[in-house]
């Protein structure tokens, strides 16, 4: 098991003629990962690096079956690319693209939730379960498959942790970005109950940062459903209230939003924090015990 | 994006929101041909984007065109010191002048982004004029909040709720009203982040308008508001956020003595965390994104080196698609182009790691290699305290 994707997954990318969608399908591709073609508007019935290239979303989910949406699509154009893939109804939609306008992401959510279609974005790295599918921009090779899952804001801190983990013989069993925006699809309480419920993941890691309440929301449903254990790691202790930390979203703002204050929620919660971004790896390592995953 | 409030009130009035006659002087022999203009009694407002002008003496009440030039006379050019302000304070280098009015009522009003409801929401409370956050967090029943329909928007009971919920009754009420609709057509058609009219007042001849107006704009959307940008005021921003801006590199100037150069913004704070931890302090926060090409690297090397408060500098990438051979490309031409001496500790990973590690041993720069993040921060925060390497 895993969470979200897999071997079978079918993954379309939109944006795929543009530079960054173009250098990340073929990546993705490397790794493993399905991908069965790209979309670009105008470009349907060409080639891209030896990929199929449709007008559409729909036309990639009626002849190849595509059941997730990677989306590289420029900020103006990002949030219909949304909506396009949830409107040709596929399952799974991850949006990379940072910087999309908070108006065009709160009516794009609408739209996403009054369908069936997940999101995951936007201002992500995307999600991986090694050795089976990398839909997104991380570096694979430094996953290993395993049994904890991650779950995080930020990217490259994402990255940090898994190589701790990694380099201590402890595997992921998914690793799941949900992006720096303020206004976002998946939640962590999403990904916390997917974890929750996944037979191959023995505990959690989770990445929060400064800004909004997501991580108190988050400590309240671990609280209340997570049988697992869950390690923490809050960023932005340091940060300086009112000035923006690079994501939209990490911003202390009325003096809240602090990394203290989520630090405590969960804490109370249950979590196990860390204080020190060099620790994550060896907290878990305590946590989990001699790893069931470590290689032999 | 943050804009005056003078900019903001030529905003509010082009939607239909109502704000007192004024306008904006540079110096006060201007601010004393406006009050001619308006006639009657007149306030200066000191024109700096920090709130809580008026306690440090940014605001003051004039009787007439001769007062007024004297109020400007203080307040233009003065380093205006308030709660929000560095304590160095802000130059003041615009006053708005406008018609002072007799004020029976002091509501708020606001609208912002809710990021737990992922939609838009009108704030509103009668106890305007004062911290609005203490209103909210010691007695949460006075304030009122309509959340905006994603797709649709402010219905016209919501404004008219909030209308009611500011105890707005007859002629004021209607004022009220469309003033609460002209506001969130502003919010939305110009990308706001926030606009804040505190205090909204009622006058005592009956009148309802803004008195004051705070508007920032979503950063995000400025591609599509060109005559947006053109309200930036870069004089109150640091020189060296300024100028990291214009090389699309994301810096922010804080206090330390530890410059820190990083890819990815999570990466970045939590850098800054681990040098706090470490003893030390950061000196800035810099995200050089994924895609850094030498020259960004180069020109963001030279930025967080120019602070004269650094005394060493840490480079930690975790490169996923940065590429640790261009970074190290960056970094030699910088340090060779600007002589520079500071101590330098390296942390890298990620693509073409060897090659870069290998280019900067070889560049004779002062530099030090670090076998993680923690242990690269302990090495950095020991050469800022030293000033050696």
């Amino acid at each position: 098991m895993s969470i979200l994707v897999g071997k079978s997954t079918r993954v379309v990318v939109q944006g795929i003629t543009g530079k960054e969608g173009a250098f990340h399908a073929a990546r993705c591709k490397e790794y493993g990962t399905r991908v069965v073609g790209g979309v670009t508007p105008g470009k349907g019935g060409t080639t891209h690096d030896g990929f199929p290239v449709w007008n559409t979303v729909e036309e990639a989910v009626k002849k190849e079956g595509a059941d997730c949406a990677l989306i590289f699509v420029p900020p103006p154009a990002a949030a219909d690319a949304i909506m396009e893939a949830a409107g040709a109804g596929v399952p799974l939609v991850v949006c990379i693209t940072e910087g999309i306008p908070v108006t065009d992401m709160v009516r794009a959510k609408q739209f996403v939730m009054g369908t069936k279609s997940r999101l995951i974005g936007p201002n992500c790295p995307g999600l991986i379960t090694p050795d089976e599918a990398k839909i997104g921009i991380m570096p694979g090779h430094i996953h290993k498959r395993g049994d904890v899952g991650v779950v995080s804001r930020s990217g490259t801190l994402t990255y940090e942790v898994v190589g701790q983990l990694t380099g201590r013989g402890i595997g992921q069993s998914s690793c799941v970005g949900i992006g720096g925006d303020p206004v976002n699809g998946t939640t962590f309480i999403d990904v916390l109950a997917l974890f929750n419920a996944d037979p191959e993941t023995r505990a959690i890691m989770m990445i929060g940062e400064i800004g909004g309440t997501a991580e108190e929301e988050a400590a309240a449903f671990i609280k209340a459903n997570v049988k697992k254990p869950v390690i923490a790691f809050i960023c932005g202790q340091t940060a300086p209230p009112g000035r923006r930390m690079g994501h939209a979203g990490a911003i202390i703002a009325g003096g809240k939003g602090t990394a203290a204050e989520k630090m405590k929620a969960l804490e109370a919660a249950g979590a196990i924090l860390v204080k020190s971004p060099a620790d994550m790896g060896a907290t878990v390592a305590t946590v989990i015990g001699p790893s069931l995953t470590r290689s032999v | 994006m943050k804009v005056h409030e003078y900019q903001a009130k030529v905003l509010l009035r082009e939607f239909g929101v109502a704000v007192p006659t004024g306008d904006v002087a540079d110096t006060p022999a201007q601010a004393k041909e406006i009050a001619a203009r308006l006639g009657g009694k007149i306030v200066v407002k000191a024109q700096i984007h920090a709130g809580g002008r008026g306690k440090g003496g940014g605001i003051k009440l004039a009787d007439d065109p001769a007062g007024a030039e004297a109020a400007a006379k203080q307040i233009l050019g003065m380093m205006l010191k308030t709660p929000q302000t560095p304590p160095e304070g802000v130059k003041v280098r615009k006053v708005l002048v406008e018609e002072a009015s007799a004020i029976g009522r002091e509501l708020y009003l606001s609208i912002t982004l809710d990021r737990a409801r992922s939609t838009h929401v009108v704030m509103a409370s009668q106890a305007g004029g004062i911290d609005i956050e203490n209103v909210a967090a010691s007695t949460p029943e006075k304030i009122i909040r309509e959340w905006t329909h994603p797709a649709l928007g402010l219905a016209d009971f919501q404004a008219r709720h909030v209308a009611f919920g500011l105890g707005l009754a007859g002629d004021q009420f209607k004022q009220g009203v469309a003033l609460i609709k002209a506001l969130w057509a502003l919010y939305l058609a110009k990308d706001c982040s926030l606009v804040e009219i505190n205090p909204l007042v009622v006058t005592k001849d009956g009148l309802v308008f803004a008195l004051d107006a705070k508007l920032d704009v979503d950063d995000n959307a400025l591609f599509r508001h060109k005559e947006l940008v053109e309200l930036r005021d870069i004089h109150e921003e640091d020189p060296l956020d300024v100028e990291a801006s214009r090389y699309g590199l994301n810096y922010i100037k804080l206090d330390g003595n530890v410059g820190c150069m990083v890819n990815g913004a999570g990466l970045a704070m939590a850098t800054m965390d681990i040098v706090k931890l470490a003893g030390g302090a950061p000196a800035n926060f810099l995200d050089v994104g994924g895609g850094a090409s030498p020259a960004q690297i180069e020109n963001a090397f030279r930025i967080l080196s120019s602070d004269p408060g650094v005394k060493a500098v840490f480079i930690n990438v975790f490169g996923g698609i940065l590429r640790v051979d261009r970074l190290a490309e960056g970094v030699i031409a910088a340090v060779k182009k600007l002589g520079l001496k500071l101590p330098v500790v390296l942390r890298a990973e990620g693509t073409n790691v060897e090659l870069g590690k290998k280019m900067l041993a070889e560049s004779g720069l002062a530099l030090t290699m670090a076998d993680d993040m923690g242990d690269g921060a302990r090495k950095a925060v020991a050469f800022a305290k030293r000033g050696q390497p």
